[in-house]
């Protein structure tokens, strides 16, 4: 009952969290890299994509969470299926986008990186998500704008949401992602995609074979804290291998003198036979797109073991979860204004 | 009259470390001698209205000499000019410097570098140009060698790029010699720099931006070294980057070969490892590994490395305001290379004399002449503290541009006051 | 925030007594259960579901489907949340068209709540109906939404806040009216 007493009225002073229960980590403003989170944020992420996958099985797929908000998608490299990924999130919460493509863009006409991003910024989308041939690219365009970065790929540098989707597949796969073997095969030196896995994975303990032709696993990968090796030979990278990763090969590379390709399907396809060599309960991943028949046997890429499509339904959950996070809640000014009815 | 008093004056021609005056008439060195008691001072000036600068305290040098620079006039005023840029440069304490022939057009004629010097003419240092080696530094013909030197030319390179072909390379170094010109090498191998925007390793990985090795520098380094045997001609390697091509420099000068090189002050105050996506970090060649900014220290420290040239290479802000990738190569220097010489003297690795040396007659050497503080000699002095403490502001600097990787950096040691020809071009405020 | 606590609404006792009574509420006013199903607002509200659901198998036999359901992506005051919200997957085992829905939650205020559960049950499919028990009915609506099954009514003061604590989710079991302090 209620006591006026100084005394009795302290004690009965709580300190309650106005917050949801949990382990909710520090907000997110941007996404540019996978380096700088740790593992305790990127769990949180995963988790937070899990209903996203959930509902691309609702026969009707339209939130309303994100209407009158709106993405602004600045491809300044060609890609489709990133591309369409956004998109299709950005669409099935209720926002709208910008489309930005490469092909038809300003940049042809010598307008800079920073002029195109100020415009598309002056048009006030709530966040821009951003492709561009330039490593640091992302990186640059958020330390000169407000709005929340988005970074679909910069160069050889990142490509965090695939970092998050594989990461998301294998541990829906495998049950968790601590300790496991990881092969990846193919270009490490150009991969984005590879710079990401190695670093959400590396935060989990995992271990690492790096297998390619030389002049593309440098040697400089076994650095960094992580447990890493490189092998040029196959059947030494897959033995024992919890997840392989098989990287597409980019046929063109500036500057660089052109590996035969059959030289490139010899040593180093994935083949059924080759697979075998890996332990009997190991997965497939591949970024996309792949090329059937060069770095990967058809019969591997429809296999059980495969979980390419995997991926691309867990693009598109981790993609939600994403903008929900970043445009769907109110920035860090506002008031937070818990719910009335205690917690949830 | 010009009297500089109680300055320690160091003048390594003649190993002198002690405090003395210095006295200046017109725009040679008068008097070299221990201060004069009471009313000597007068006398000595002989009626004469004295100018006296108080150097307790400080270094007086013979003027710094600064063989590699930009100063982007004719061409990319936008970026500098001859005027803004000899203004940093003394403000850096230099008295003299040599800007590389990249202008536009680019410096392969006597009428440009007469053009040159015109402008420099009201400059705040002198300014002692260097020519092309080749017609448009086209890597093709010869440039117009001989009327250039005429004209005042001190060297020629083709800097920006290396010397295009060995074959190139030795024609001009023949040439050369006969003119008695030093021929200066950016030394690079164009197939392994392609594309690259950094030094090949661990952050150029983790960044993913692209790398060159330090072989990119050495394996040209190695095909100059040889080709200047041939032809017996001075040759002077320019930003030299890599303790490759550093042994490879040592080993030729024990040979008794003419070779000569330059180091930068970012190349022995920074490495790979501080470059991040901040194009106040690109330049070329790139910061090397730890392994060769030590090397390059011992080798500044044990006469290896003839002269620290800053390679100031201004662009003007917008042009660096782009992806990394896109941007232009170069930082500036004038006026932070002195401090940052000074940081190896205060961390025990480099003595003051060494110090003075790299920047005096070092360069000096390299150029077939002397640096002296001495009677009769031209009055350039360099005047510094070794105690200052002061910040670099990027946006306080004379120059044009602002791209400096030491923006904001808190140092210790100043230039106090230049002096170009009897002339104080540049005084710290206090 | 700090909360004063003023006085406990109801014990463990009264809630289970309180749930016994709502089970055969619904099951009387609601002609036939083949087509009922609960589905419960996370979180509290699912505990109570279950519990709701139990206590029906209990009179007759009668076994009604439960379902969870996570309102975030449906909350209409987002924009003024600064922490990251967690969200959590809806599950709901069966369709949803033509069946006769019991919402069910622990405690009924601005209504707001209720309106974006129902935003989301329409997501799933065509509901035939849908009515709302509660635990504890507070007032202050904001929307036009009421229950047709409250467990108790409280008269409240917009300062005062209700704490629903169950077992399943927070270790005790009583309800609180407890008083924001400044």
């Amino acid at each position: 009952m209620w006591n006026a007493s100084t005394e009795a009225y302290r004690s009965r002073i709580a300190l309650r969290s106005g917050r949801t229960q949990g382990n909710v980590p520090e907000r997110l403003h941007h996404l540019l890299a996978i380096e700088p989170l740790t593992a305790e944020q990127i769990n949180f992420l995963l988790d937070e994509a899990k209903p996203f996958q959930e509902f691309q099985r609702y026969p009707l797929k339209k939130l309303a969470t994100l209407r009158g908000k709106t993405a602004a998608l600045a491809f300044f490299e060609p890609s489709t299926r990133t591309r369409i990924s956004f998109a299709t999130a950005a669409a099935r919460l209720g926002a709208d986008t910008m489309n930005l493509q490469a092909e038809s863009s300003s940049l042809k006409k010598g307008e800079s990186l920073l002029d195109t991003v100020r415009t598309l910024d002056a048009m006030k989308p709530d966040c821009i998500v951003m492709r561009h041939s330039s490593s640091g690219a992302a990186d640059f365009v958020a330390s000169r704008l407000d709005i929340p970065v988005i970074n679909a790929g910069d160069g050889m540098h990142e490509h965090p949401t695939q970092g998050l989707l594989d990461a998301l597949t294998i541990r829906d796969r495998r049950g968790s992602l601590d300790g496991l073997r990881i092969t990846i095969i193919g270009d490490i030196l150009h991969s984005r995609v590879a710079r990401s896995n190695l670093q959400l994975l590396g935060k989990f303990g995992c271990q690492f074979t790096l297998c390619g032709p030389a002049m593309w696993v440098p040697r400089e990968f076994e650095c960094g804290g992580r447990r890493v090796r490189r092998t040029s030979r196959i059947a030494d990278a897959l033995d024992g291998a919890d997840v392989v990763i098989v990287l597409r090969v980019q046929q063109e590379r500036l500057h660089e003198p052109a590996l035969p390709l059959n030289e490139y399907i010899l040593l180093y396809q994935l083949t059924p036979e080759r697979l075998r060599m890996a332990r009997p309960d190991a997965i497939v991943l591949h970024p996309g797109p792949m090329i059937r028949g060069l770095e990967i046997d058809p019969a591997v890429a429809d296999g059980p073991q495969s979980c390419i499509l995997e991926q691309v339904t867990n693009g598109l959950a981790v993609r939600m979860a994403l903008l929900f996070l970043l445009i769907g809640t109110g920035s860090e000014s506002d008031q937070p204004k818990g719910s009335t009815h205690a917690a949830d | 009259m010009l009297r500089i008093k109680n300055g320690r004056v160091i003048d390594p021609a003649s190993s002198t470390d002690a405090i003395l005056d210095v006295w200046v008439e017109g725009e040679r060195i008068s008097r070299v001698a221990p201060a004069p008691s009471g009313d000597a001072a007068s006398d000595i000036a002989g009626g004469a209205r004295i100018e006296t600068v108080d150097a307790a305290g400080l270094c007086v040098a013979p003027g710094f000499i600064d063989l590699h620079c930009h100063l982007r006039e004719p061409g990319f005023e936008s970026s500098e000019t001859i005027e803004t840029g000899t203004r940093a440069a003394a403000r850096g304490g230099f008295t003299a410097v040599c800007p590389m022939p990249n202008t536009r057009p680019v410096n392969d004629s006597a009428s440009v570098t007469r053009g040159i010097l015109e402008r420099a003419a009201k400059a705040s240092t002198r300014v002692w140009p260097i020519g092309a080696a080749s017609a448009g530094s086209k890597g093709e013909a010869l440039a117009e060698i001989a009327a250039m030197q005429q004209a005042g030319i001190v060297a020629v390179s083709d800097d920006g790029k290396p010397i295009a072909t060995t074959k190139l390379l030795r024609q001009v170094m023949d040439y050369c010699r006969a003119l008695d010109l030093p021929v200066i090498d950016h030394c690079e191998d164009a197939s392994l720099f392609a594309g690259a925007v950094m030094r090949e390793g661990r952050q150029s990985v983790r960044l993913g931006l692209r790398g060159m090795p330090a072989a990119t520098e050495s394996i040209a380094v190695c095909r100059d070294v040889q080709i200047a045997e041939l032809s017996d001609c001075r040759l002077h390697i320019a930003h030299l980057s890599a303790r490759a091509s550093l042994e490879l420099v040592r080993a030729a000068k024990h040979k008794g070969l003419r070779v000569t090189c330059e180091v930068t002050p970012h190349h022995f105050t920074l490495c790979d490892e501080d470059v991040v996506y901040d194009t106040r970090f690109k330049m070329n060649p790139p910061l090397a590994s730890t392994e060769d900014c030590a090397a390059l220290i011992e080798g500044l420290a044990d006469g290896t490395v003839d002269a620290i040239a800053t390679d100031h290479a201004p662009h003007e802000p917008a042009s660096k305001d782009v992806e990394f990738d896109r941007a232009p190569f170069g930082v500036t220097g004038f006026e932070t290379a002195l401090a940052l010489a000074l940081e190896l003297v205060h961390a025990g690795k480099l003595s003051l004399t060494r110090l003075v040396e790299l920047f005096t007659t070092g360069p000096a050497r390299v150029l077939g002449r002397a640096r002296r503080v001495a009677v009769g000699e031209p009055a350039d002095l360099t005047l510094f503290s070794t105690e200052r403490a002061w910040t670099f502001r990027a946006s306080e600097s004379a120059s044009k541009s602002r791209n400096s990787p030491f923006d904001g950096r808190e140092f210790r040691g100043a230039p106090v006051a230049t002096i170009v020809a009897g002339r104080i071009v540049y005084r710290r405020e206090i | 925030m700090a909360v004063l606590e003023k006085k406990q609404l109801m014990s463990a006792t009264e809630i289970d007594r309180t749930l016994q009574r709502l089970a055969h509420e619904i099951v009387e006013k609601s002609g036939g259960t083949a087509n009922l199903a609960l589905i419960g607002i996370r979180r509290r509200g699912v505990p109570l579901a279950q519990r709701i659901a139990k206590a029906m198998r209990g009179i007759d036999g009668v076994d009604v489907p439960v379902g969870t359901l996570d309102i975030t992506l449906y909350r209409d005051d987002l924009s003024k949340v600064a922490q990251h919200p967690v969200v959590h997957s809806s599950e709901i085992p069966f369709v949803v068209d033509d069946k006769d829905l019991i919402l069910v939650d622990d405690v009924l205020f601005t209504g707001r709540t209720i309106r974006a559960a129902m935003n989301g049950l329409f997501d799933q499919g065509r509901p035939k109906r849908i009515r709302l028990a509660v635990l504890i009915e507070r007032g202050h609506r904001e929307l036009p939404i009421e229950a047709s099954f409250v467990g108790r009514h409280v008269q409240t003061s917009s300062r005062e806040i209700i704490e629903v604590r169950l077992s399943e989710v927070d270790n005790q079991e009583r309800v609180m009216l407890v008083e924001r302090v400044d």
